[in-house]
């Protein structure tokens, strides 16, 4: 009885000090109050989609395109490697996107990474191995800021993870530069900000980042492709969306087997489940 | 203890009978999951999620070991050392997803355990004791996957690190040494990673230690059933093997095909992107939010959005922050003395009609609201809907509960569970006159076991 009155009091207690310091403070508040201040920005906000028909991984029976992972490599390298690293990725795992082995050696050794003399111990630079992971384009992170007006270009190896929906993204923003609707920005006054660019599937839709792929044709594909700023885009998001998760179809892969084995299993208990209760009235209702 | 029937274990070979006198652990496994130990036979599959909540424990244990040989508890190579995993160690992306998926799908099956306790008053005499331990366990549980969670060292890791233990630097006086002593710095770092990570690797044995003592506690009386009504003759029960590990093996197929689709086809839908951003002590991410499972106890702390005054004379009695951090450790700490604030004699909600709407209509919405609410971010109409839900929630337990046992009038309760299965039960008149506990040995009623073939 004494526990069921405490409680009793106990529990009246907390909601007159919810419901009358909180609750109705907050409740008028919201009816008599100012509105919450709304960026302007948001106004300019659009939600991106990923390229059109999708990525050849998407879904549970989805495959990597080489062709399309070799060409986003190709963007990376000719495009993105100027700001961006790619440091969990060595240039070894560049095998599982179907080049051999003496590809991957004379890959790597395109790429200059850090290296130490051997004669004189004094820092120095050497070509790539395929043991080596890709170098960062400045020697820390004051460079870079230095460098791109004091936002850091972060790494790209899990963007495609670090960001909702990410390969869909990482497609959305590097076609999503623009101007803003000048009437609609005239109207709100929305201006963006000098050394910021616009692009209107950048949360903010201020972006430090200038646009990277601005002409048809940036780069030359050796397989032919047309390379269009879509194009490249849906290459390049669908290059990082592997060095995100190198391990994506052989996950599904395995998904399937190990689905179809626990199925098999499943349908085994339960037969054996109903023989076992077959002599046990069964509950009713 | 068992009930008067229950088989006994019997040695066949001289090797068992030589291992029964030196060390009876066959004996125990017998009796604790074996022929050995009399089932109510009406459990529904409500009753399934305890055995999956022990393997969802021994799936963290062994996945959870095995990543910790190739993780590094250091700030400076932690996120790496996680990527690692994911990239050079053979199926560390399976044992990784294993783990973290794991760890939401033990919070699911714990959820459904302990709202299956509600619905069916387990936590009644004479079972408190199993229920108290279940709560330790619970909170065990929370206190072990906040740490983890730490561990790969991202923006969520970091950030919710930083939240959490800055609720202690709620408490009054103490507070702020507190979090510093706690976290071995004024903010998250190596020191705080690195006792997460011995913290982590720790506890999940001392849930294990805890889930023992549940388990024996669970056997003195043996296990609640969807009538609510005891266990009185053989005919009640049946034994827990073949039964009931033949309906749990069928459940845990169903759980490992559910598990499966998520870790191998969903893997990150339960986490947050953030986190796969190294931690950044300069860049606060735009929300922070805990895991899913955290998010009823989250919305309940940011309910309490005012400080506690004294109006029209600026006085502050407690701070909302104050405020939010009590609601929500005894938004918890209540379910340790709910076997005392609901008296109602009956246990089941079947036969309970007031209480039962009350839990569809009133608790079941109010946990689902404060869920989503707690990974909203903190605007309107999210805050008002948390406010009304946070208030549901303790009068629901703490007033309307011990009212409604009060005042209801419960549907009739079959004699026996028997009875409640076959819908007739010829026990003797005798027994149903005063009916006992203790079990009535003899002439075996009608609807009694035999084992099929």
């Amino acid at each position: 009885m004494t526990i069921r009155l405490g409680g009793i009091i106990a529990g009246l207690a907390i909601t007159a000090v919810l419901v009358l310091w909180s609750l109705l403070p907050g409740a008028y508040n919201l009816a008599f109050g100012p509105a919450p201040e709304q960026q302007p920005s948001y106004a300019f906000y659009e939600h991106g989609e990923g390229p059109e028909g999708g990525f050849s991984f998407d879904g549970p029976l989805g495959k990597w395109d080489m062709a399309q992972l070799q060409r986003g490599y190709q963007v990376y390298k000719e495009v993105c490697a100027a700001c961006h690293s790619l440091k969990f990725v060595a240039f070894r795992n560049l095998k599982q996107l179907g080049y051999t082995d003496a590809e991957v050696d004379a890959e790597a050794a395109t790429w200059t990474v850090p290296g130490i003399d051997p004669n004189t111990g004094e820092a120095t630079t050497r070509p790539g191995e395929p043991t080596d992971y890709f170098p960062s384009p400045y020697p820390n992170a004051i460079a870079a800021a230095a460098a791109n007006n004091n936002a850091v270009p972060p790494d790209l190896s899990l963007m495609a993870k670090a960001r909702h929906d990410g390969s869909n993204y990482i497609y959305a923003l590097l076609t999503g530069y623009g101007e803003p609707d000048p009437e609609k920005a005239k109207k709100v006054g929305f201006e963006t900000p000098t050394g910021l660019y616009f692009n209107k599937h950048f949360p903010n839709v201020n972006i430090a980042m200038p646009p990277p792929l601005s002409i048809d044709g940036q780069v030359t594909y050796a397989d032919g492709t047309k390379a269009t700023i879509p194009q490249m885009a849906a290459d390049v998001a669908a290059f990082l969306t592997w060095t995100a998760e190198p391990s994506l179809i052989e996950r599904k892969q395995t998904g399937w087997f190990v689905l179809g084995f626990l199925l098999f299993a499943t349908a085994l208990a339960f037969l054996s489940y109903k023989q076992i209760w077959a002599g046990v009235k069964p509950r009713k209702g | 203890m068992s009930f008067a029937w229950a088989k006994q274990y019997e040695p066949k070979t001289p090797l068992m009978k030589w291992l029964d006198e030196k060390l009876p652990l066959p004996r125990l496994v017998y009796n604790a999951v074996g022929a050995g130990y009399p089932v109510p036979r009406n459990l529904n599959y409500m009753w399934n999620f305890g055995v999956l909540a022990g393997f969802c424990l021994l799936l963290q244990i062994v996945t959870g070991v095995v990543l910790a040989m190739h993780y590094a508890a250091n700030a400076q190579v932690a996120f790496g050392t996680v990527e690692h995993i994911m990239r050079n160690v053979n199926y560390g992306w399976l044992l990784r997803y294993a783990h973290a998926n794991g760890a939401s799908f033990f919070f699911i099956v714990v959820y459904l355990h302990i709202f299956r306790g509600f619905f069916y008053s387990s936590y009644k005499a004479p079972r408190e004791m199993i229920w108290l331990l279940g709560v330790v366990i619970f909170l065990l549980m929370m206190a072990t996957a906040f740490m983890g969670y730490v561990l790969p060292w991202g923006q969520m890791s970091f950030w919710g690190a930083q939240v959490i233990t800055g609720l202690f630097s709620a408490i009054p006086l103490v507070g702020e040494p507190l979090q510093v002593w706690l976290l071995g710095g004024y903010a998250p770092d190596n020191a705080a990673l690195n006792r997460f990570f011995s913290l982590h690797f720790l506890l999940p044995f001392v849930i294990a230690g805890v889930v023992i003592l549940h388990i024996w506690a669970l056997h003195i009386p043996g296990s609640s059933n969807p009538t609510g009504v005891e266990v009185k003759q053989e005919s009640d029960t049946v034994p827990f093997h073949p039964y009931y590990t033949a309906k749990d093996g069928f459940g845990l197929g169903v759980f490992l095909i559910l598990f499966s689709v998520m870790v191998f086809f969903l893997p990150n839908a339960l986490g947050h992107p953030d986190n796969y951003i190294e931690a950044n002590p300069l860049s606060t991410p735009a929300h922070i939010v805990p895991e899913w499972y955290f998010w009823p106890f989250y919305a309940i702390l940011r309910a309490f959005t005012g400080d506690l005054t004294i109006p029209f004379t600026g006085i502050t009695l407690i701070p909302a922050k104050l405020l939010g951090v009590i609601a929500m450790f005894g938004a918890i700490l209540l379910w340790f003395f709910l076997p005392w604030l609901d008296k109602s004699p009956v246990r089941s909600g079947h036969y309970r009609p007031l209480f039962r709407k009350f839990f569809w209509f009133g608790l079941i919405p109010a946990m689902i609201a404060l869920f989503i609410c707690g990974g909203a971010p903190a605007e309107e109409p999210y805050v008002i809907i948390s406010q009304v839900a946070t208030a549901y929630y303790f009068l629901h337990f703490l007033v309307i509960l011990p009212i409604v046992s009060q005042i209801e009038v419960p549907k009739p309760l079959p004699f026996s569970i028997t009875e409640a299965v076959l819908g007739k039960d010829k026990a003797p008149a005798e027994s149903r006159a005063g009916s006992t506990d203790a079990g009535t040995p003899g002439a075996l009623p009608e609807g009694s076991l035999q084992p099929a073939e």
